[in-house]
């Protein structure tokens, strides 16, 4: 049954998804309140899933892979509808309407919904040290997205080929300063969630620390690349999708390697 | 009710031609002499056009006769010049003429503020009455769907605005920006006029006679910087327009690279008008540098208009969608109606009520 709400929540994104394919083929993107809206009608019906996959569970939603994508994808629609306003109404969900979509249908595709047949004990730490995790996932997506509005919009400038597109975009100097902003939120709460990882009271299994330590320095690295100049807008750009691809196939890892503890 | 428009527009009549019927407005002459109930005249560069209404058919003749009288063209014979619509195509002519699809530029938007000004005009006189209220008012909400619907009015199409609108793109507010200008041309002028009404107020000028250099400055209130100065000053800019009658390109990237060290993250904008070119175009391959040359900037201004021109499709259903609603309208409200009034002024209540 609660599957049933993440389909009619992948359904809203896809249909974002379709309104701004459909505009850009007709060459006349408009950046409107739709896509807005169909995110936040998704969002609604993924909050809808995590709460009721919560209250059966009967703690914080992230006990198996799929579950943890949802959470992952409903944390970037949560940082979308909070921020997305104050950049470009829509704009930013023309480019989070398919990261979300994708991330959920492999979630519903792939056989990763497998319930724990032991059941594990709520452990408000473990399940603080996740969630902080999620949401900065949510953030570092959405710095990706932005990132990848950056390059597109470079893209254009340095060719000098101006799609309908371009004239829809914010300033390039505008999204670095996003992408800034949600890169030091991302590390902040990143941190907050791995230092409460070390009071979940269990052993730490060796692979989920390093992984978890590793997109910590890459984003670290980043942000000092950037606090001291070093790095060009558009490398940053660049890394920020880098850094979000590497830090979602990590997630994977650590799932993988998360073994849950009997009651 | 007959509802018309007659006119000359730059598709049918060369400058010479429009200019001899454009003038000083002859509404009330026009009303007196063919009888009409309403007249209004839209005049601009391009177009010379008389909207009216009548209770018996007004051939185009009769109006051609008092325009030529009122303006001592007796004799001349314009008539294959000017064109008629009637009913239903006079208010898509004008839907279109309003939403800048019959312009010379596809798309802009000062015939709107041209139409808002004769209509104003012709309503204090009087020569406005109801139908052309109602038909005006419809036309001006086309024009403001068509442009929120579309991307008719999308794109800078001269040289100068194409430079404020890629300044903007990369900068965003330019209130905070540094501009060199180097070389004291005509388009570089322009330019940075075209730049300070954005909000640009730190403008640089340097040349190698720096009297002209100072003369630039004046006009657009910048200062003048010595010529050998000017690439210390690249440090701190944000944009250059360059336009020498340098023989070789005064930057290069092995001249601009020291100038920029330590500007990561402070984007470049690189406006090379001066042919040959100052600029090498290798410098584009920079990080954080956009050059544009004078061949760039037209390009995307003759994108912009193309863009423009794919667009009226979509302007054109709009439009399309309007007529029909408003003729379908019109239509219900002339059969209700009492036999017609003299031209009258409307007062506010009227026109609201009109408008309902």
């Amino acid at each position: 049954m609660d599957r049933q709400l993440v389909l009619l929540s992948t359904l809203c994104f896809f249909v974002a998804v379709a309104h701004t394919l459909f505009a850009l083929r007709e060459g006349v993107f408009r950046p409107g309140r739709f896509n807005f809206f169909a995110i936040a009608l998704g969002f609604v019906l993924q909050t809808a899933f995590l709460w009721i996959r919560g209250h059966s569970l009967g703690r914080c939603p992230i006990t198996n892979l799929f579950e943890v994508f949802i959470f992952l994808a409903w944390s970037v629609a949560l940082i979308y509808l909070l921020i997305g306003p104050a950049y470009r109404l829509s704009l930013m969900g023309a480019f989070t309407a398919p990261l979300v979509f994708l991330i959920q249908t492999f979630a519903l595709l792939a056989p990763v919904d497998i319930p724990h047949r032991i059941r594990i004990a709520p452990n408000p730490w473990l399940e603080f040290h996740a969630s902080m995790s999620m949401i900065a996932y949510g953030a570092f997506a959405l710095a990706c997205v932005a990132g990848i509005m950056y390059l597109v919009q470079e893209r254009q400038l340095k060719t000098h080929q101006l799609h309908s597109f371009f004239y829809h975009l914010p300033p390039l100097t505008n999204l670095f300063a996003a992408i800034t902003r949600l890169l030091w939120l991302g590390f902040a709460l990143y941190t907050a969630g791995l230092i409460s990882g070390f009071f979940t009271g269990g052993p730490l299994p060796r692979v989920k620390m390093i992984c978890a330590f590793a997109v910590w320095v890459f984003y670290g690295a980043i942000l000092q690349g950037r606090h001291l100049h070093r790095l060009a807008p558009k490398r940053i750009a660049t890394l920020c999708v880098l850094a979000f691809t590497a830090a979602v196939s990590v997630l994977w890892a650590i799932n993988f390697v998360s073994q849950p503890r009997p009651m | 009710m007959n509802l018309f428009c007659v006119g000359i527009s730059h598709h049918t009549a060369n400058v010479e031609t429009r200019e001899r019927y454009a003038g000083a407005s002859r509404e009330k002459a026009l009303r007196e002499e063919t009888g009409c109930r309403e007249v209004l005249m839209l005049e601009t560069c391009n177009r010379v056009e008389i909207y009216a209404s009548a209770e018996r058919p007004v051939t185009t003749d009769e109006i051609l006769r008092c325009l030529q009288s009122s303006r001592g063209l007796a004799g001349i014979d314009n008539a294959d010049a000017f064109y008629r619509y009637d009913g239903e195509t006079c208010a898509q002519h004008l839907f279109r003429v309003v939403a800048g699809l019959d312009s010379m530029v596809v798309g802009e938007t000062e015939i709107l503020g041209q139409a808002k000004k004769a209509y104003a005009g012709a309503r204090e006189t009087g020569s406005a009455g109801p139908l052309l209220h109602r038909l005006f008012q419809r036309a001006f909400r086309v024009a403001k769907h068509v442009r929120s619907h579309t991307d008719i009015t999308r794109g800078a199409v001269s040289v100068g605005s194409v430079a404020v609108d890629l300044a903007v793109k990369i900068f965003g507010d330019l209130s905070e920006r540094k501009v060199l200008i180097l070389g004291a041309g005509e388009t570089s002028e322009r330019t940075a006029r075209a730049l300070t009404s954005r909000g640009v107020t730190d403008i640089r000028v340097s040349n190698r006679s720096i009297e002209r250099a100072e003369n630039l400055a004046t006009l657009v209130r910048g200062r003048a910087i010595p010529f050998h100065d000017w690439t210390a000053q690249c440090r701190e800019i944000d944009i250059l327009i360059s336009s020498t009658s340098a023989e070789e390109p005064l930057l290069t990237p092995p001249i601009l690279a020291p100038m920029i060290r330590g500007r990561a993250d402070r984007p470049l904008f690189i406006i090379d008008i001066a042919v040959p070119r100052d600029v090498a175009p290798e410098v584009n391959e920079m990080d954080g540098v956009y050059l544009y040359d004078i061949d760039s900037l037209q390009s995307i201004a003759e994108q912009s208009l193309a863009m423009r021109r794919q667009q009226m499709a979509a302007g054109e259903k709009i439009i399309a969608e309007h007529v029909s609603d408003f003729c379908a309208r019109f239509g219900r409200d002339t059969d209700k109606q009492s036999p017609p009034l003299a031209p009258r002024v409307l007062d506010d209540a009227a026109m609201r009520a009109s408008e309902l």
